[in-house]
């Protein structure tokens, strides 16, 4: 195997690399958009099959996640979920080796773009049906719980899920119980192709939070630091067992739903506004402000992250497809079963 | 003891609780109500509100709540009242819990039991008493079992919240209240996936489950038939082998469904001994069904739906003296042609 495809930074280490520092966070976040930019290209090109759901525009809120929680903490996220897999941790590697169907992704190649997983820094298998890790979130929750540990959980979705019956028996339940769990809605303003104005009847999502008389908070989902903030309160209200939190981001989907959506029912000029809040370049001009980092700098990471990530790309494509096997295992826990 | 199969319920599932801490309870009514079948009678006093908890009328919430607490070591047993209500649930079992092994590289697995009653006989109508395991047998990645005795109850409950998959225990309504003999205890406790031969013959082979194990016996009793009754009792995976060695020893095979014929269970027993035994076979396959109606509630009406002792002995005399396989009941009578 070539060099390129040995990690030699595991996920929990890549997870403690976060809390170092704004470079840090930052980083990860150029990582996000350029494996997310790898990927559309791959699947454009056809070198992948099936099909991807970018998160581009909405790192901030992925690692502002990541950084307000705890490696044992539990998340379960989307099938928009490559951004919060880099940022809890899991390496390029079992990330895009997954995209790209190969055995050494982080479920050896029968998950695919939907479908990432890693408990050694809490990420739950993504769910590729809407609302269904809100009720997951909180039985996770409902174990910590019961078994007296201070973990908690946290469920992110989209704005389209808050109209779906698990979102809403999902509060309730946590609200009733108590349960240790936060409830991120990523409102990204559009449900698959549809505009979250013609679906739903507020705009604001985090005032459902009031009729499971619980905390609702909204949040710039496009500032690390705001997100991280919130999710930190949330967590620790959680950790004190007064119970669950609903916190609605505000971001923007800078891509299509999914691959084979250019998004044209968009208003004009609608990306552009968004564009100007674009994460990236927000904390990019925060951080060259500060004098954390120079403009140089900022180039040369994101220069230096398109050669690796292009350099991991080019080692996976070499890979052959698992071995027919793959399919057979880890249907049951005890044995195969016909 | 002697025990009806609600009381047999709850002892293996107060026995579970005793043994292993991570065994929790969930469903509508179950905690302070003891359950609307009283399946969880007296469980709330010995383990507490934390062990033992009434659920809002929320069956995908706590369905899932109970797949994330199994990934996340609690054992759940989730109680969905009637079979039915498990279908604003079924997300998060089929799709959710049977995936999770298998999306997570073996990271994790779901333990949990989903107990569901079933099946008609009570007049309880339509939306109340349909059987609907062919719901859940096409899902790799879950066990499914149906329990049709005091005895058999018992022993499939224990063994279900200990194995280590997501496990649907099945629970024929009508049972409930039967009683008889049950031994309870640790060795009880066994492997799922193993039929039971309820009764030894020679003539044929019927394979039963649920309720339609009883309804066998008496048809056979009935009609003076000399047959090995087989109760299925897991139906996901189901045993290959019992039922292949009956066949190999009677050369005839009749299934019995509480099932509407459509889509039934039965198809697929049939269908694995016609291909693996059909030199073995000495006659036409056979199965006994309900007819491709909803249940439907006036007692005459139900009565007749059902597989009953009578319509068995008729159809297995028929069949064992043309060796040909009988019309059902509703084409006979001329109701469907």
């Amino acid at each position: 195997m070539s060099t390129v495809l040995k990690s030699t930074e595991t996920a929990i280490q890549r997870r403690e690399a976060l809390a170092r520092g704004a470079k840090q966070q930052f980083e990860r976040m150029i990582e996000i958009r350029t494996i997310e930019a790898v990927v559309n290209d791959l699947f454009a090109a056809g070198s992948i099959h099936g099909t991807t759901h970018l998160c581009v525009g909405q790192e901030a809120l992925d690692v502002g996640i990541a950084l307000a929680l705890r490696p044992t903490d539990m998340v379960t996220a989307t099938y928009r979920s490559h951004g919060i897999a880099l940022a809890l941790g899991m390496t390029p590697l079992e990330v895009m080796g997954e995209i790209m169907g190969k055995d050494v992704g982080c479920t050896d190649g029968v998950g695919g773009s939907m479908h990432l997983c890693d408990m050694s820094v809490g990420l739950l298998p993504t769910f590729a049906i809407v609302g269904a890790g809100y009720p997951v979130a909180a039985g996770a929750a409902l174990a910590f719980q019961t078994l007296g540990q201070d973990s908690v959980a946290l469920a992110m979705a989209g704005d389209g899920s808050t109209n779906i019956g698990a979102f809403h028996e999902s509060l309730n339940l946590a609200a009733i119980w108590k349960l240790p769990v936060i409830f991120v809605v990523d409102n990204n303003v559009y449900g698959e192709y549809s505009r979250i104005d013609t679906t739903t009847p507020i705009e604001d999502l985090y005032l459902r939070a009031a009729s499971f008389d619980i905390p609702g908070i909204v949040v710039d989902g496009m500032d690390v630091t705001a997100v991280e903030a919130v999710v930190r309160q949330a967590a620790d209200r959680a950790r004190r067992c007064e119970g669950p939190t609903l916190i609605e981001a505000k971001t923007y989907r800078f891509s299509g739903h999914s691959r084979a959506d250019q998004a044209p029912y968009r208003p004009v000029g609608e990306l552009e506004s968004w564009q100007q809040r674009d994460p990236i370049k927000l904390m990019s001009e925060k951080l060259v402000n500060e004098g954390v980092l120079t403009s140089d700098q900022v180039l040369q990471i994101t220069e230096s992250t398109r050669e690796s990530i292009s350099e991991l790309v080019a080692g996976l494509e070499a890979l052959p497809e698992p071995e027919y096997s793959a399919m057979f295992n880890n249907v049951w826990t005890t044995e195969k079963v016909t | 003891m002697k025990m009806r199969m609600r009381e047999a319920i709850v002892s293996a599932l107060a026995d579970e609780m005793r043994s292993d801490p991570t065994v929790i309870l969930l469903g509508e009514d179950i905690a302070g109500a003891g359950g609307p079948f009283k399946t969880s009678d007296g469980l709330l006093d010995e383990f507490g509100p934390m062990r033992v908890r009434d659920t809002p009328i929320s069956e995908m919430g706590f369905t899932g709540a109970a797949v994330g607490a199994s990934a996340l070591g609690l054992r759940p047993v989730v109680e969905i009242m009637f079979m039915e209500f498990l279908g604003v649930a079924l997300d998060q079992l089929v799709t959710e819990a049977a995936k999770f092994r298998y999306l997570s590289a073996g990271q994790i697995s779901c333990p949990l039991v989903v107990r569901a009653s079933i099946g008609a006989g009570l007049g309880f109508g339509s939306q109340h008493s349909q059987t609907l395991e062919n719901w859940v047998t096409s899902t790799p990645g879950l066990k499914v079992v149906t329990v049709s005795s005091p005895q058999s109850a018992y022993d499939l409950m224990r063994s279900a919240i200990r194995d280590p998959d997501p496990v649907i225990v099945l629970e024929p309504r009508v049972l409930y209240a039967d009683r008889s003999e049950v031994e309870t205890g640790d060795h009880r406790i066994g492997k799922l996936g193993v039929a039971h031969l309820a009764q030894i013959g020679e003539d044929l082979t019927i394979v039963a489950m649920g309720q339609t194990v009883n309804i066998a016996v008496r048809g056979t009793q009935q009609a003076g038939v000399s047959a090995d009754i087989i109760d299925l009792r897991t139906l996901a995976p189901w045993d290959r082998e019992t039922v292949f060695n009956s066949v190999k020893k009677t050369g005839r095979l009749v299934v019995i469904e509480e099932a509407p014929e459509s889509g039934g269970w039965g198809s697929q027993i049939v269908s694995a001994v016609t291909e693996n035994q059909f030199r073995d076979l000495k006659s036409p396959t056979v199965r006994i069904t309900t007819p491709n109606v909803p249940v439907p509630y006036g007692k005459k009406l139900e009565s007749k739906f059902l597989p009953s002792p009578d319509e068995v002995a008729h159809t297995l005399s028929e069949f064992l003296e043309t060796g040909n396989v009988p019309a059902p009941w509703w084409v006979r009578e001329g109701y469907v042609q």
